[in-house]
């Protein structure tokens, strides 16, 4: 379960002074539901993500993963979640199984536990030929693998993906498209941030649409739908978003 | 704190270290260079300098002295001259190198000497160019004895005691033991490669560990590891202070295995003054160990410092961008040290690197005043302590690790 509580994050520009990157966001993801966060471009997507996994601490408000506060407790939040973007890559001298076994070894697993782990999830995932492979010698593919492997490897009940598919080709972003929609089956409290609206449709069961640090519509697709009076997406998203994205600009 | 999610950052570290070839060059390859290639190497071709000019028969011209035809046979017959025919030009060869030296003796010297009135021999020479030097010597040596012979014909003569001009004799002798001449000789240019060695043995990996990290798209992944950002900055920053250390340890081994080599080698034989031993270059246990021991607290200050401005870069580019400027500024303190005259005083003891370089040269030479060693010891910890509570502090700061 993830529950953010006005969430906000300021920072200091040097240009344009203060700037309110999140802005009083809040919003209920519950487990076996695929929570989607869609944006344009420095719309503050990444940035409610980070503070949901600790990486950035909120300026206002907080955000409880599975009880535990954000603030308060942020080494238990990231001992319950996984996350995944395309700037977490791999080490490159280490090889996937290392990679794998680091991040399961942070996360408290003695090696009797890690050693399965590991095992199933290189079985599930099928990375057993290049599981003493070093990072820098794997195919695009084989990174994504191993990076869900990364995130997998301790079991978390939260799943947390900022624009996981950017720049990748369609098999891979498949596999990732894939992995997403098996952590929902498997009840997991699941959040992921887009802009490419099929995947929006494809997965996720409530819709956040965030424009200028604000969340500025929620709910279904359905709900969506009936509220803007459109049934394509991209054309509700437009309808939303418009009249804060010239604002924006401007700013 | 946990000891254990240091040991796992740490060993994880390490596994990447000893797979990074830059890393390695840096760690164990330079410190066992540098010492062969700077010290070693510089002497074994001053040796060889100096032994080719002392083996060299310098060619010298003989100006004047046709009315002084003893010292004129004399110096034609000394066996370590060659006396070549003069010509007018002789000062212009020996500028041009093409004789060594030139002798200018006085019209009616040898009259004038035996009558008392005496007169001045002018050697010309080209200072400062080593070959033309040992050609001044061996001819100022011939003269010497010269002089000294009709000294002591003179006092024979009149019948006086040879001693009266020499009343008592002055004997000069090292009592200093072969490790503390070798410590004197050694300790300002050990002192100079320790401090540049435990800063470039820190340097590669913590650019790496932090701006590497940053440029290869790692930080956000460690980041979002239930790992403590203490805990991550303090495996991280044991893993540099190996480095560091390990490179200091080398440079001594490298230092004792080349001081070794050259004396069994017998280059330093050439560099002696005659009739005087070589030099002692072989530095005792004790003293290697004591300046391995002052290296750590100096290890830790710059393996704090460096985490700490690497950490700013955004790429491995940037940070050495950063770093360049401060090896002029550790180079400094090791220099000045380096410079005859500069002792400890409670003054220079507490400024930071200069007080460690200033130690070491002691060090070596087997002078171990604790008073000094206590406080330089003390204040570099603080220094350390404080660049380490710096470093952590960085590691916090959202606007130092995702700089853009």
């Amino acid at each position: 379960m993830i529950e953010a509580l006005n969430l906000c994050k300021r920072f200091q520009d040097k240009k344009r002074g203060e700037v309110r990157a999140v802005d009083g966001v809040s919003f209920t993801c519950r487990p076996g539901e695929v929570y989607g966060l869609l944006g344009a471009n420095g719309a503050g997507k990444t940035t409610t993500l980070r503070m949901l996994a600790t990486i950035l601490e909120p300026t206002e408000g907080t955000a409880r993963l599975c009880g535990h506060d954000i603030v308060e407790h942020p080494e238990r939040v990231r001992a319950s979640c996984g996350f995944l973007s395309t700037a977490t890559a791999l080490y490159p001298r280490l090889t996937a199984q290392e990679m794998v076994e680091y991040f399961g070894k942070l996360n408290g697993l003695d090696s009797a536990v890690l050693k399965k782990r590991v095992d199933e999830i290189f079985d599930r995932l099928e990375m057993n030929d290049f599981r003493d492979r070093r990072c820098d010698k794997l195919s695009t593919g084989m990174k994504q693998k191993t990076s869900i492997a990364r995130t997998l490897v301790h079991d978390p009940p939260v799943m947390i993906f900022d624009e996981p598919t950017l720049g990748l080709d369609i098999m891979t972003a498949r596999t990732i498209i894939d992995f997403i929609r098996e952590c929902r089956d498997r009840k997991k409290t699941v959040i992921f941030s887009t802009h490419v609206m099929r995947e929006v449709e494809k997965l996720c069961d409530i819709v956040g649409i965030i424009q200028g640090g604000k969340l500025l519509a929620e709910g279904t697709l359905e709900q969506l739908r009936q509220r803007h009076g459109e049934n394509d997406l991209e054309e509700i998203f437009v309808k939303i978003v418009s009249p804060h994205y010239g604002a924006q600009e401007a700013i | 704190m946990s000891l254990r999610n240091i040991g796992i950052v740490y060993r994880k570290e390490l596994t990447e270290a000893l797979r990074d070839r830059r890393t390695l060059i840096t760690t164990f390859l330079v410190p066992l260079l540098v010492i062969p290639v700077m010290g070693a190497g510089f002497t074994a071709v001053m040796s060889a300098v100096i032994g080719n000019a002392k083996k060299e028969k310098p060619k010298i011209m003989i100006v004047g002295g046709t009315d002084s035809p003893g010292v004129l046979a004399a110096l034609q017959q000394d066996p370590k001259i060659h006396v070549i025919p003069t010509t007018d030009d002789w000062k212009h060869k020996v500028v041009e190198k093409e004789i060594r030296a030139a002798v200018e003796i006085p019209e009616g010297f040898e009259k004038n000497v035996s009558d008392g009135q005496g007169g001045t021999v002018k050697i010309d020479v080209y200072g400062g160019e080593i070959k033309s030097e040992f050609a001044a010597g061996n001819i100022e040596s011939y003269l010497k004895e010269y002089r000294d012979g009709i000294v002591a014909k003179r006092l024979e003569t009149n019948s006086l005691p040879a001693n009266l001009l020499r009343p008592f004799q002055v004997k000069r002798e090292s009592i200093a033991s072969p490790e503390k001449q070798a410590g004197a000789i050694l300790g300002g240019i050990i002192a100079y490669a320790l401090i540049l060695m435990c800063l470039n043995g820190a340097m590669s990996p913590a650019i790496d560990l932090t701006a590497g990290e940053k440029e290869r798209g790692t930080m956000e992944t460690i980041l979002s590891s239930p790992v403590s950002r203490t805990h991550l900055v303090l495996g991280k920053f044991l893993l540099v202070l190996t480095a560091s250390l390990i490179t200091a340890m080398l440079l001594m081994v490298s230092v004792e295995i080349s001081t070794t080599a050259l004396q069994r080698s017998h280059a330093l034989d050439q560099m002696a003054e005659e009739g005087e031993p070589a030099p002692q270059l072989t530095l005792g246990p004790a003293a290697i160990a004591s300046v391995i021991i002052m290296a750590v607290p100096l290890s830790v200050l710059f393996s704090a410092g460096l985490i700490t401005i690497a950490l700013f870069a955004k790429s491995h580019k940037e940070a050495q961008s950063y770093i360049a400027p401060l090896m002029f500024l550790v180079v400094i303190p090791a220099v000045a040290a380096m410079l005859p005259g500069v002792e400890l005083t409670p003054k220079l003891a507490i400024v930071p690197l200069l007080n460690v370089s200033l130690l070491c040269k002691e060090l070596m030479t087997g002078e171990y005043h604790w008073n000094y060693i206590a406080l330089i010891f003390a204040s570099t910890c603080i220094y350390a302590a404080g660049a380490l509570f710096l470093a952590v502090k960085m590691f916090q700061r959202e606007s130092v690790l995702f700089r853009s």
